[in-house]
């Protein structure tokens, strides 16, 4: 069933752990993103399955095969790296024939499919041109080409879109996201980029340190994030620190209501809610009174910052066409219970 | 900033540059030629007649042509035989881990820090009839060879002394290489061997080249070596010049000589370095 699978795996340089115990197991044709933030681990965690980085413990199987130790050029799998790695002494269609041709395809076919892949990155007029002579979006689309002109079973993606506007990028995932569906390439991906992570994938690991925190579909993983950081780091996230008492929250003197048991009195614990589950009310009819310090409007909707008793809480609201309250207006903060998280807070160890 | 100063600073500061250049190697370039051109009397000396004799005599004398053509050959081959050795050492040095990268450099780099004389005397004690090459020889119970007083014996000395030159500018070059690249080959389907032959080598080739152009140039030259380990019969331009000024006492044909051989590189060098552009301009950025 599992076509990708890492038990174990781990990298440790000196004392240092850059990967440690990594256990995925990928299904064949799956979307699997790696999310987390710089230095944590992910190129490292690719590199391992690449064969390009050794791991110090652990094993790699593909298919049903072990392949830990076996050497890249073996492992057949189109990998687009992070520096791009082009050959600069190539022109970009030998870049991206180099592959069929150390498989040995013929001219003909190799012609035709350099160019078709070149057409399908926006590069067609590019094909006679040097690396040096592109620019940093146009070298990432020619790695990206280079790694799926040959139709790999396994596509490793170190941020692959990186550098390109947000137009292009959005159209190269949906590319990217189409030949995986169509030819079923499993597909794993790095990426810092949350918003891309949940677009794009059936699962995102949630790398931290060079561990994994959480693995899940984007969906459950941004509704039910399993730690503070995770939730922080993928989509924003309001936090309120407060104790539990009689039988609610109570935050700077405010009790707020609670469906939470098992909770000791007294007990110190966070809620924490996302702003697009808050809605603002006139003042007075909402679970909390609070002023507007800041807006953006960011197009599709508007986030608000509202100094409140309890601290500044994120507020996002979607653009109906109307102008919102402004800056200075006193405004209510209701939301309803269900989207609400508690949390206990470790005695000392407020994470 | 003023105008007036901007204008002369330039020529300020090449100033000093300029006259040593032009007093050690323009000025004393010049003479040579003109030297080359004066008629010589076996008993009166250097005369102050125009002549073209010199330059007509070497060009026809077999034995000039001889020593011309071993001068060529035997710095090709010591240039082919340090490309060959030379680029996989330094490839191999660039793969190393530090401490021992550091070690092995300093172990290529360190003869530079010998006189040629020297290290052309050692070369003389190793190859010599009973140097330690032919004591070998003969308890593994070969016969003795001859090695000093050859060709072969100049190319090793050559080899020995010009391997840094070569070592550097390709170790220099592999430095720029992004390892990724090579891997990316790799990942592609590519064995070590073709991505090295495919990926690698047409990358440092520039470093390789320009290595061949010092090697060459200073091979063609070189006086110690050839002069110590070639004995008195085995000349080389160098050697063949020397020979004229302090031993013929003829200055006339000694320049001559030197001015032949420094138009003979130049013309060597000028035309390998238009291959090393072209191919600059295809490879790199
Ligand atoms: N060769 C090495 N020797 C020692 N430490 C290393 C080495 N390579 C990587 N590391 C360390 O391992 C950690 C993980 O590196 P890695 O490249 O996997 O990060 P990353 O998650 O890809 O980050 P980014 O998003 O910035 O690319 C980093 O802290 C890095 O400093
Ligand atoms: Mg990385």
């Amino acid at each position: 069933m599992s076509f990708l699978t890492l038990e174990k795996l781990s990298k440790i340089y000196g004392d240092f752990a850059a990967a440690r115990d990594i256990d995925l197991s990928v299904a064949k044709g799956e979307f699997v993103s790696l999310l987390g933030p710089s230095g944590c681990g992910k190129t490292t965690t690719l590199q391992m399955i690449a064969g390009l980085v050794e791991p110090t413990t652990g094993t790699i199987t593909l298919d049903g095969r072990d392949i830990t130790r076996q050497t890249p050029n073996k492992r057949g799998l189109g990998i687009v790296f992070q520096s791009y790695a082009l050959f600069p002494h190539m022109t970009v269609a030998q870049n991206v024939a180099f592959g069929l041709e150390m498989r040995k395809v013929a001219k003909a076919e190799r012609d035709e499919r350099v160019a078709t892949m070149l057409g399908l990155v926006h590069l067609g007029g590019f094909a006679e041109r040097y690396p040096r002579q592109l620019s940093g979006g146009q070298r990432q689309r020619v790695a990206i080409a280079r790694a799926l002109v040959i139709q790999p079973p396994v596509l490793l993606l170190d941020e692959p879109l990186s550098n390109l506007d947000a137009k292009l990028r959005e159209e190269m995932q949906f590319e990217l996201r189409r030949i995986q569906q169509r030819v079923g390439t499993t597909t794993i991906m790095v990426t810092h980029d949350q918003a891309e992570a949940l677009s794009i994938s059936d699962r995102v690991v949630v790398m931290e340190q060079g561990r994994m925190t959480q693995v899940d579909a984007p969906y459950r993983l941004y509704e039910n994030p399993a730690t503070p950081f995770i939730s922080s780091f993928v989509g924003k996230m309001n936090r309120l620190d407060g104790a539990w008492r009689k039988g609610a929250m109570e935050i700077a003197g405010i009790a707020l209501p609670a469906e939470t048991s098992g909770l000791s009195e007294g007990q110190a614990i966070a809620l924490s809610i996302r702003p697009e589950k808050i809605a603002l009310k006139p003042a007075g009819q909402g679970r909390l009174d609070g002023t507007i310090a800041n807006r953006f409007f960011l197009g599709g909707s508007w986030l608000f910052t509202v100094e409140t008793a309890a601290g500044a809480i994120l507020v996002s609201a979607p653009n109906d066409g109307e102008e919102p309250a402004r800056e200075g207006t006193k405004v209510a903060l209701d939301w309803a219970l269900a989207s609400q998280r508690i949390e206990p807070l470790a005695q000392g160890a407020a994470a | 900033m003023s105008v007036g100063r901007s204008a002369a600073t330039p020529f300020w500061l090449v100033g000093p540059g300029g006259l040593l250049f032009l007093g050690l190697i323009v000025l004393p370039l010049v003479l040579t030629v003109i030297l080359s051109f004066h008629v010589y009397d076996h008993t009166t000396g250097i005369k102050n007649e125009f002549t073209l004799a010199h330059y007509a005599a070497v060009f026809s004398d077999d034995y000039y042509l001889g020593i011309f053509w071993r001068t060529l050959r035997l710095a090709a081959l010591t240039t082919l035989i340090c490309a060959v050795i030379g680029a996989p050492e330094a490839y191999i040095l660039s793969r190393m881990r530090d401490p021992w990268r550091s070690v092995f450099l300093l172990v290529i780099i360190g003869p530079l820090l010998v006189s040629v004389v020297v290290r052309a005397f050692g070369w003389s004690m190793l190859l010599g009839s009973t140097g330690l090459v032919n004591q070998t020889l003969q308890a593994l119970g070969f016969d003795s060879v001859r090695l000093l007083y050859t060709e072969t014996a100049i190319v090793i000395a050559l080899v020995h002394v010009m391997l840094p030159f070569m070592v550097i500018p390709v170790w220099t070059a592999l430095q720029k290489l992004d390892p990724m690249v090579e891997a990316a080959a790799w990942s592609l389907g590519a064995s070590h061997f073709t991505a090295l032959r495919r990926v690698v080598l047409p990358q440092v080739s520039l470093g390789m080249l320009s290595g061949s152009l010092i090697v060459f140039g200073l091979s063609a030259s070189a006086f110690a070596i050839p002069g110590l380990l070639g004995g008195r019969r085995l000349k080389m331009a160098a050697t063949l010049v020397y020979d004229e000024y302090m031993h013929e006492l003829n200055w006339p044909l000694g320049a001559t000589i030197a001015i032949i051989v420094l138009a003979a590189n130049l013309v060597i060098m000028l035309a390998y370095n238009r291959v090393i552009e072209t191919r600059a301009r295809k490879a790199l950025g």
